[in-house]
């Protein structure tokens, strides 16, 4: 489905939707397919995201009679959590634009103050046309400027002079531009218009238009901050809101320095590499030595100059080069001495050797970042196509491959990696480093979880769902993969541009691109590129994303959590044992969380459409699992601490206890097409009022912390047989059921399916382990679940009505990874799950004020939530009740949790059968739409490996 | 670039050093206390010069022994030669500094980019530094400190270079040495193993590793000839002959056997007696 469809259509319903579909291979493949179309795709994203931040706006408007607290949790859920008024007010504007009929009373209040024309309906494909389309309205801006005064005021001008050339040019349209000066890689400028609150992907895809350069993945466009620090500007958000107030100033770099660069299609995405490794060299950042100096200065003059005239003196014109840092006469001698033999060589082939050179210099694609480890010394940490590099001076000291990378989190100014035990060891082991400050810290995270994605990776791994207690940054990097990149390129079928190489003795000289169709895509903007000369510039705001994708990851970051433990993460489940003193905390946690819908409604809605047979509610099901999920991940999180230790986390071998988790969900459908929305509003309003304190400062910068597991959806990737690495084995193992996140990616899933199982057998669950983990959820309709949690289904299998987990659950992959973790490495955990079950008593009841006329795109107004908890022998139930009123129609979910802890004797099949029996007694008028079980063993430590 | 993979291998000088008589008695230098046979040693070092210049076909520049210096014919420990770079050493044993100076000499002469240690606090054995084509290895050990690793990451800039621990007086390439542009060669012992799986976690390459039982016998000579390929100058049977039997395995090597017996016992390995150069023309 394209984008552009989910924005007009399904958008306003499902407005999330679009962002979790990992959409960019798929606009990818048009993109290609339609070149005009191209800038459509590249302003899509905005397109969407607009119409998210509608959906936000009328969840204000229903916040103005929901309490305070509960207000809180629907911006959480919105785009962009941490800047409620000033950032929405303006996001709102844009989304009115799309299609009337579903503007909300509110909406059409606002729309009046602007001019919405026919126009305007179609935003998408004015954007098109225009670069800024969707600017509709003036007088809302104002509220936008609360977000910086000062910005603004800098912006004045610009802005002024934007819009008078703008006014000039489209009367029609009242927008307000800015002027971007965008330094290209030759050193020359390109001035670039773009609407105030266009995002960076507008600006991206018009650079890259200019540069006629279709292989934009491996690019980027940074910005300094006011700390004078690189940053990656993030395609996915306004451009205004990341470089606050700073001047817009950019700079096209390459982001990802593809590791052969022989592999890429065009002979112009070369020529712009070898632009930025010249920088690169030039400014020292690139280490060479004398004679690589000369022999890249020499592939340099060939390319530039052509053939060595020997009539000519060269070396009076060569000192204006610059091969090095710094050069002596002896090194353009020596340049010029090879640059004759390089007679007859063509510029691209020049620089196709120049690249082949360059690519094999150590330092080539490593992006350093100052720190200090545990010990206080400083050392830098390198990120790269294979993964983390240590270095102390210029000795490697140390290297993580990304296969040996199991979670990468920062907590303040403190990066951490949790390190996959080896074979002979038994523990995992976590290393931490000391950042300058939070932001570095968060940098580097960022840096990493792209590299990763972007070299490891078939496909970008989903942002985390926009949890309601989710805490940290969701920020994952959603434009395309190296892999998807280079799959597009092959389809790139054009005469190879004309395109002039400038010399680079000269500093300004334009490159004369044919402003030709770009073909955007929203990785495209996720390609950052390396602000020349600056190692450490990775921009901290990255949240690259493809538009649709965007959204959430913003809602994930502004989110600003103090408590780690709320994070939701698979792998650290590792560790829980850590964790044990948190037990009780993280319970408390888990109930909100339990109760915690997903604000997602929209996909529920489609998801319910696209199979109408099951008229189930598929969100129960979904927070059941998620409720697991966030138990799982709330231990595991508490490993993290401050300190930058590294630690070993032993785990004692544990006595086998069997604890299994059943999880039935009742929902009674009045309305075929029920929205989780409703529920997940309340659920969010619980959660709100339990963080109490949580504020709404959290701005991407904001953020404390964040974790990333790269081993999920590395599994597949580190199959990708390009990457090959030796741990890959021993990857497989511990991974499993990370692999489910990758549900967006089709085939990888199904690839990791086998290995998943197999790994979980290693790892000495044997049979019982149904894996909760493997029940993965495609958000979209295209995952099809069938990967692990078929085939662990087996023992559900018995009773017809439990439904697999398979199906498309909320619950992300994640969860499986738990599981396996549990099974595999934690004895302790199942422990800590029993108490998971708590008894809590919570009612929330609020009155509906406002019922939408598209029933779709307004989630049902919770009526009342509450949860009961009883606890018997063995077993604790958890019944989660939930009232919507939906279009007038109430609906009863009802949800329980039951958990059984025993000893591994425990029939369990025929506890699962008296759980759902009983489910059914008790509630005789409501179906039984969701059965999750979730089964967990612990198992001797000696049982692994 | 200097040092292509292609290129690894192929060379086209040698420097060697004589040994001079004060070689067997003067154990100030080691702690050893084995009784070494001067002659039989000089008279190995004499083979293994035949053989860099006949069979290898190298133009061998041997320098004069220098009786203040009993060790002088070890001369890979006072140069690290990369493409056209020489690395002069800061030898961690101060009886052993003067060492380099002949060897800088002959460098020198050679129209090498010589690179020199100020630092008086680095010290740096050529023992130390594996390089295996496409990145460096340094032990760190008692010969061989931080700071004179990292002059040499500094020298060879295009290059990675990664530290390995070596522990119990011994030095990087006391276990090990490269058999192939991507072929470690690695004695069995706890130290060469650990030392190994650290090489291998620092690489981003994949090496092939051959285990040999001992480790002196991982020490070989690997040179790539024009005309008859890969070629390995490894231990002889009689020295060793489990490990020898490894070798064996290298199909499509020509196996060069060449006695070490005395030498070792002083730490002189094959690759200690030569420093290799590949210098175009």
């Amino acid at each position: 489905m394209t984008t552009e469809v989910v924005s007009e259509a399904e958008v306003k319903k499902e407005p999330e939707k679009a962002d979790e579909q990992p959409a960019a291979p798929q606009q990818d493949a048009e993109q290609e397919s339609e070149q005009p179309a191209a800038i459509q795709d590249g302003d899509t994203p905005r397109t969407a995201s607009p119409q998210t931040d509608r959906k936000s706006k009328e969840a204000r408007g229903l916040s103005r009679f929901l309490p305070p607290w509960l207000k809180r949790q629907k911006s959480q859920s919105r785009t962009e959590p941490s800047e409620d008024h000033e950032d929405k007010a303006p996001m709102e504007e844009q989304l009115e634009a799309p299609p009337p009929e579903e503007v909300s009373p509110q909406e059409a209040e606002r729309d009046e103050s602007h001019s919405i024309g026919s126009a305007d309906t179609q935003p998408a494909k004015e954007e098109k046309g225009e670069e800024f389309p969707e600017r509709i309205g003036d007088g809302k801006e104002e509220e936008d400027l609360l977000e910086s005064k000062a910005g603004e005021k800098e912006d004045e001008p610009l802005k002024a002079e934007a819009e008078a050339e703008k006014s000039s040019l489209k009367p029609a349209k009242k927008m307000k531009t800015v002027t971007c000066q965008v330094t290209l890689l030759d050193g020359s400028l390109l001035p670039c218009e773009v609407e105030k609150r266009a995002k960076g992907i507008v600006l991206f895809v018009k650079v890259c238009e200019h540069l006629n350069l279709l292989e934009k993945d491996y690019f980027g466009l940074c910005y300094k901050d006011h700390a004078d620090q690189k940053c990656w500007l993030d395609p996915a958000k306004e451009i205004k809101r990341q470089i606050r107030n700073c001047p817009w100033q950019f700079a096209f770099s390459v982001k990802f320095y593809p590791p052969d660069p022989s592999q890429l299609t065009e002979d112009i995405t070369r020529y712009l590499l070898c632009l930025q490794l010249r920088q690169d060299i030039a400014s020292g950042r690139l280490p060479c030595s004398f004679v690589t100096h000369s022999l890249l200065g020499s592939y340099t003059l060939q390319a530039e100059m052509g053939d060595h005239d020997p009539d000519a003196c060269c070396l009076d014109y060569i000192s204006e080069f610059q091969f090095a840092p710094s050069q002596s006469k002896e090194m353009e001698e020596k340049v010029v001495e090879l640059y004759k033999t390089h007679r007859g060589m063509s510029p691209a082939q020049a620089d196709a050797q120049f690249l082949e050179n360059a690519k094999k210099l150590s330092m080539y694609g490593v992006d350093l970042h100052h720190a200090k480890d545990s010990e206080g010394v400083d050392i830098m940490l390198g990120v790269c196509a294979n993964g983390l590099l240590i270095y102390k001076d210029r000795l490697r000291i140390n290297r993580f491959a990304w296969p040996k990378i199991l979670k990468i989190s920062y907590k303040r100014s403190n990066f951490y990696i949790k390190i996959r035990p080896g074979e002979a060891e038994q523990f995992e082991s976590s290393v931490g480093f000391k950042l300058p400050n939070h932001r570095a810290a968060k940098r580097l995270w960022k840096v990493c979880v792209e590299h990763h994605t972007f070299f490891r990776l078939v496909t970008p791994e989903q942002p985390p769902k926009a949890r309601f207690l989710t805490l940290g940054s969701k920020f994952r990097y959603s434009g395309r993969t190296q892999a998807q990149t280079r799959q597009a390129s092959t389809l790139i079928d054009r005469p190879a541009p004309h395109f002039e190489r400038c010399s680079s003795k000269r500093l300004s000289r334009s490159l004369d691109g044919v402003p030709g169709l770009g073909m955007d895509d929203q990785a495209g903007a996720t390609s950052l590129g390396r602000t020349p000369g600056e190692k450490n510039g990775r921009d901290p705001a990255l949240e690259l994303s493809s538009d649709s994708k965007s959204k959430l990851r913003v809602q994930g970051e502004n989110i600003y959590v103090r408590h780690s433990n709320l994070m939701l993460e698979d792998l650290d489940k590792t560790q829980e044992d850590v964790l044990k003193h948190q037990a009780s905390i993280s319970e408390l946690k888990r109930n909100f969380m339990e109760s915690t819908p997903e604000p997602q409604p929209s996909q529920w809605d489609k998801r319910l459409t696209a199979s109408p047979a099951t008229s189930l509610r598929l969100r129960a099901q979904a927070t059941a699992e998620d409720k697991q999920k966030s138990d799982t991940l709330e231990q595991a999180e508490v490993e993290i601490e401050e300190t930058v230790v590294i630690k070993e986390v032993r785990k004692a071998p544990k006595v086998e206890v069997t604890v299994p988790e059943v999880v039935v969900t009742a929902v009674t459908e009045k309305e075929p097409e029920k929205k989780p929305g409703g529920e997940a509003e309340g659920r969010g309003g619980e959660g709100v009022t339990q963080r109490g304190s949580t504020s709404s400062d959290s701005h991407s910068e904001s953020e404390d912390e964040a974790e990333y597991h790269p081993q999920a959806p590395s599994v597949s990737v580190d199959q990708i047989k390009e990457l090959p690495e030796e741990e890959e084995e021993l990857e497989v193992e511990a991974q499993p059921l990370e692999a489910e996140p990758t549900a967006a990616s089709p085939c990888p899933t199904t690839e990791e399916q086998e290995p998943a199982l197999k790994d979980e057998a290693q790892n000495g669950h044997p049979e019982s382990q149904s894996p909760q983990g493997s029940v993965e959820e495609d958000e979209e309709d295209e995952g099809e679940p069938k990967l692990n949690g078929d085939a662990s289904r087996a023992e559900t299998e018995g009773f017809p009505q439990v439904i697999c987990c398979s199906e498309p659950p909320v619950v992300k992959t994640e969860m499986v990874t738990i599981s396996d973790t549990f099974a595999a490495q934690k004895t302790e955990i199942s422990t800590l799950e029993v108490p998971i079950v708590h008894t809590e008593t919570k009612t929330i009841t609020y009155e509906a004020a406002q019922v939408d006329g598209a029933g779709d795109s307004e989630p049902g107004m919770l009526m009342t939530a509450q949860t009961i908890t009883s606890e018997s022998l063995c077993t604790t139930t958890t019944t989660h009740i939930t009232k919507m009123l939906k279009g007038g129609v109430s609906e009863t979910r009802i949800e329980k949790r039951i958990v059984i802890s025993g000893d591994s004797d425990i029939d369990h099949d025929q506890a699962l059968a008296r759980a759902i029996k009983e489910a059914k007694e008790q509630h005789p008028d409501m179906s039984v739409t969701r059965v999750v079980v979730h089964k967990e063993t612990e198992v001797m430590e000696e049982g692994k490996d | 670039m200097a040092g292509l993979m292609e290129d690894f291998g192929n060379f086209t000088h040698a420097v060697v050093r004589a040994i001079p008589d004060s070689f067997a008695n003067e154990d100030s230098r080691r702690k050893k206390t084995v009784e070494v046979d001067l002659a039989k040693a000089q008279r190995e070092h004499e083979l293994y010069i035949e053989v860099l210049r006949h069979q290898l076909g190298l133009r061998v520049l041997e320098l004069p022994a220098d009786e203040s210096l009993p060790d002088c014919a070890f001369v890979e420990d006072a140069a690290v030669v990369c493409g056209d770079t020489a690395l002069i050493t800061r030898p961690g044993s101060d009886i052993r500094r003067k060492e380099t100076e002949a060897v800088k000499m002959v460098l020198k002469e050679m129209n090498l980019n010589i690179v020199e240690i100020d630092d008086e606090s680095a010290t740096l054995d050529g023992m130390d530094v594996l390089f295996t084509g496409r990145e460096f290895f340094v032990g760190l050990s008692e010969r061989t400190n931080q700071r004179g690793a990292e002059i040499l990451a500094d020298t060879f800039k295009d290059y990675a270079v990664s530290v390995v621990p070596v522990q119990n007086g011994r030095h990087l390439k006391s276990f090990c040495s490269m058999g192939g542009p991507d072929l470690i060669i690695i004695g069995s012992s706890e130290q060469a193993q650990r030392a190994l799986k650290i090489m291998k976690q620092m690489s981003d390459h994949r090496y092939d590793k051959l285990t040999v039982p001992d480790d002196a016998a991982a020490n070989c000579i690997y040179v790539h000839l024009p005309d008859k390929g890969h070629t390995l100058l490894h231990c002889t049977p009689e020295e060793f002959p489990e490990s020898a039997k490894v070798f064996e395995r290298l199909k499509d090597y020509l196996l060069i056997p060449v006695s070490n017996a005395e030498k070792v016992k002083v730490d002189g390995a094959l690759t200690c007696c030569s420093v290799l150069i590949h210098k175009k023309v």
